[in-house]
């Protein structure tokens, strides 16, 4: 069974992000880059179903810059097969996303699709849903769990107020919660490996996706800054402030 | 600790750190010897990620590595324009005249205004386009030796937990092996303290010294900006025993590099390099580009200050040290990256040659470096600093104006450094406390929100990589005596002291060390040793520091 897991590259999670002093964006030269925490996830959950002899092929997407193979690189390292670099510089929204990988998912023919659950860039939490609608394939997103039998993916969800648990009919959509595993480390030895894995590059244009942007960004800001707090007296000035100037009782 | 047997790779040469100095080595290996195989391991999450200088960059040994650096996109983009050495009062700040002539070695007409991490990312790419294997994210943490010799190291084990067992995503490390092994740490190498000890390098040369440097990079209004423009001070607030200076330098698209350098010599036990950089900025020849701007990073890093008298021995049975672990920097001209690329260019014409007639020690390394301009530039410089050390800041300016201007660097004697940094702490009963005033939080700031800046990381579940080798020597020694400098001069709040009423207890916030190595290096009794923790982990500074 084959499994594709596409990856995005996106600002390292210990990086405080900087808004550009123009306010159009974030600004990322000279920003250390990485694969996105959620996705690696995704790579790691394919590589345990891969161990486990469920899984014999896993397949890597990356969609963005000519840097994004790195990402690629860190996912073969961690244990995927080949990778496939889909080369633009256009901002990758989901939908854009989503149909240059089902065009890919037509031509690989997995039997799963596993991606992070949400890119933590943009946080839209989208390309998975809309990638099962486009494909018309079953979901089960936020998973914190996933068990492969008879052809079926058994996927527990995180939802509010608890777990839910849903069968799927492969092929599916799964996307990857926070708490679905721990991803290894890629280890020297397997990035070292990793460097002689084909990685196969195309352009959307190849798989006629058109990714001009649908959505326009009016500005972006930083959050407003804490106001430092003060020292109360005593418990009846506190109630003071809390009823007259916060406003809240 | 690792049972299972790590995998091992062999190359010609392993070279440990990707700063100029190991990258230069790995370009020149591979454009002298291009079937050599090179691997470079850094133990920043990326190249660049732990660099941090000024920088004002002579493009000399550039020119000699990659002339046509101008046309391949390196990130040196702002000539030098304008420049004043101010002496500071208090409250005001006086132009040192004739520059040009009193204080040669500042002349930074043809240099360049840079983010080194920048400089280095770029030299990686082109290192890589070249054939080297660079490999970021690990350290190496342990020099492998076979009958004497040198033949690798190995990287630091992943995913040990705080207790020091093994957890559950435990990785073990791995052996890179290598004909030669290159030692490019930076200033004060973990690995090249070890080497040195091993094959007793430091025999018959001066003590290093050092100078602790911390940076903060600014992003000012345009209207303010001045591209090109050097400023650098000394005088307030160090007082006429204590080595050092501030600076700053505009750059790019409105950026500001600023930072303040102490000499690691200092005595006053109360001293914080911290709060005196904050402080700086208060006064009026540097508060006016600040207000209205905003603070974009933060770091710091120790660099070496012992210039020509205190280079170690430079080679050893398979192996070498290149760039400012051997301690190459050029004091008076603050800078050491010519000099760490030119040492590293030098290392690769003697791994190469050494390569050919099969030798086990690159010897001809140390001629090479004794016949270049790198070594004709130290001498020049060798009694500046060391005056400095012995006349104060007044006498050491006025030797070093006399040395400039009447001997021309060709003085018939060498002044000799007599101490090394950890013995020049005196006593906190007798040093006076020095009053800081509080962060503004707009143009000064405290610690804890700096080290934020600098993007700081490490897997919190590991062992502590500040290894304190006796808690008793810190009580009776550091607390009772100097009252904790340690909790002074980290420029990441990593050292705390708890309970300093009633049981005063070192505690080691290991996870905000930026890996500067001051305290390696200050520490009274050398009881802290910084080895290196889980590769990656660290500061990762953003592009223009």
């Amino acid at each position: 069974m084959k499994v594709l897991v596409p990856v995005k590259r996106v600002i390292d999670y210990n990086i405080k992000p900087r808004v550009k002093a123009d306010g159009t964006g974030v600004e990322t030269a000279g920003v250390k880059m990485s694969m996105n925490p959620f996705d690696e996830i995704a790579v790691e959950e394919a590589v345990r179903l891969k161990e486990k002899g469920v899984v014999t092929e896993i397949v890597a997407i990356s969609i963005g810059e000519p840097k994004a193979q790195d990402t690629l690189r860190t996912a073969m390292a961690m244990g995927a097969d080949r990778s496939i670099l889909v080369e633009t510089d256009a901002v990758t929204e989901p939908l854009a996303v989503a149909k240059v990988l089902k065009a890919l998912v037509e031509k690989e023919k997995p039997d799963l699709v596993i991606l992070g659950k949400q890119a933590i860039d943009d946080d839209m939490n989208a390309t998975g849903q809309m990638l099962a609608g486009l494909l018309g394939w079953p979901q089960g997103t936020f998973a914190s769990k996933v068990e492969i039998t008879d052809g079926k993916a058994m996927v527990t969800r995180e939802i509010d107020g608890g777990l839910q648990t849903v069968a799927l009919t492969l092929p599916a959509i799964v996307t990857a919660d926070l708490r679905l595993n721990e991803p290894r480390y890629a280890s020297l030895p397997n990035i070292m490996k990793a460097r002689k894995k084909p990685m196969e590059k195309i352009t959307p244009a190849e798989v006629d996706v058109d990714m001009t942007p649908r959505l326009s960004i009016v500005s972006v800001a930083e959050p407003a800054g804490r106001k430092a707090g003060i020292k109360v007296d005593s418990a009846a000035e506190l109630v003071a402030k809390l009823r007259n100037e916060a406003k809240v009782i | 600790m690792s049972e299972n047997p790590r995998e091992i790779m062999e190359f010609d040469v392993v070279i440990i750190g990707g700063g100029p100095s190991g990258l230069a080595t790995a370009i020149r290996l591979r454009q002298l010897a291009p079937d050599t195989s090179v691997c470079l391991i850094e133990k920043g999450s990326e190249i660049g990620a732990h660099i941090l200088s000024g920088a004002v960059i002579e493009p000399r040994a550039l020119d000699e590595l990659l002339p046509h650096w101008r046309d391949s996109g390196a990130p040196l983009n702002t000539p030098v324009s304008e420049e004043h050495m101010l002496y500071l009062t208090q409250t005001r700040g006086y132009r040192v005249p004739m520059l040009d002539r009193v204080m040669p070695h500042m002349r930074n007409h043809g240099n360049y205004i840079a983010s080194l991490g920048e400089v280095c990312r770029w030299l990686a790419t082109q290192a890589e386009a070249m054939g080297v294997e660079i490999y970021p994210g690990f350290a190496g943490a342990e020099v492998l030796t076979e009958n004497g010799r040198v033949v690798g190291v190995a990287t630091g084990d992943m995913g040990i937990g705080r207790d020091g067992k093994p957890g559950d995503n435990y990785a073990p490390g791995m052996e890179l092996r290598a004909k030669y092994t290159i030692f490019a740490e930076g200033c004060r190498g973990s690995l090249t303290k070890q080497v040195m000890q091993m094959y007793n390098l430091r025999k018959g040369v001066d003590p290093q010294t050092y100078g602790l440097g911390i940076k903060e990079l600014w992003e000012i209004p345009a209207e303010l900006h001045r591209p090109g423009l050097v400023q650098h001070s000394f005088g307030w607030p160090l007082d006429d025993r204590t080595y050092g200076g501030a600076w700053m330098y505009h750059f790019g698209e409105n950026l500001v590099s600023y930072g303040f350098v102490v000499g690691l010599d200092y005595p006053n036990t109360w001293l914080s390099p911290f709060d005196e950089m904050q402080r700086v900025k208060l006064h009026p020849s540097f508060r006016p580009y600040f207000e209205g701007g905003r603070r974009l990073s933060y770091g710091g890093r120790a660099l070496s200050e012992g210039g020509l008298q205190s280079i170690p021995r430079l080679t050893f049975p398979g192996g070498m040290l290149v760039g400012d672990t051997a301690g190459f920097l050029n004091v008076p001209k603050i800078k050491g990256t010519h000099t760490a690329m030119k040492s590293g260019m030098l290392a690769a014409e003697a791994v190469a040659e050494a390569f050919l007639t099969n030798r086990v020690e690159p010897g001809s390394y140390t001629r090479r470096i004794r016949e270049s301009w790198l070594w004709d530039e130290l001498r020049g410089v060798r009694n500046i600093r060391p005056a400095f050390a012995r006349f104060g800041m007044k006498g050491g300016a006025l030797y070093s104006g006399i040395d400039a201007m009447l001997l021309r660097g060709r003085a018939p004697w060498t002044l000799h450094t007599r101490h090394a940094d950890n013995e020049t702490l005196e006593p906190a009963s007798i040093s006076p406390k020095i009053d800081y005033p509080q962060p503004d939080g707009k143009v000064t700031f405290d610690k804890l929100s700096s080290v934020f800046l600098s993007n700081t990381n490490h897997e919190e579940d590991q062992p502590v990589h500040l290894k304190v080798r006796s808690m008793s020597m810190w009580k009776t020694v550091n607390w009772d005596v100097f009252r904790s400098p340690e909790s002074r001069y980290c420029p990441a709040a990593v050292y705390e002291v708890v309970d300093e009423e009633t049981n005063p207890t070192l505690q080691i916030n290991a996870q905000n060390c930026v890996h500067c190595k001051t305290c390696d290096i200050k520490d009274p009794t050398q009881n802290i040793d910084w080895v290196t923790p889980e590769g990656s982990g660290g500061p990762n500074y953003p592009g223009g520091m």
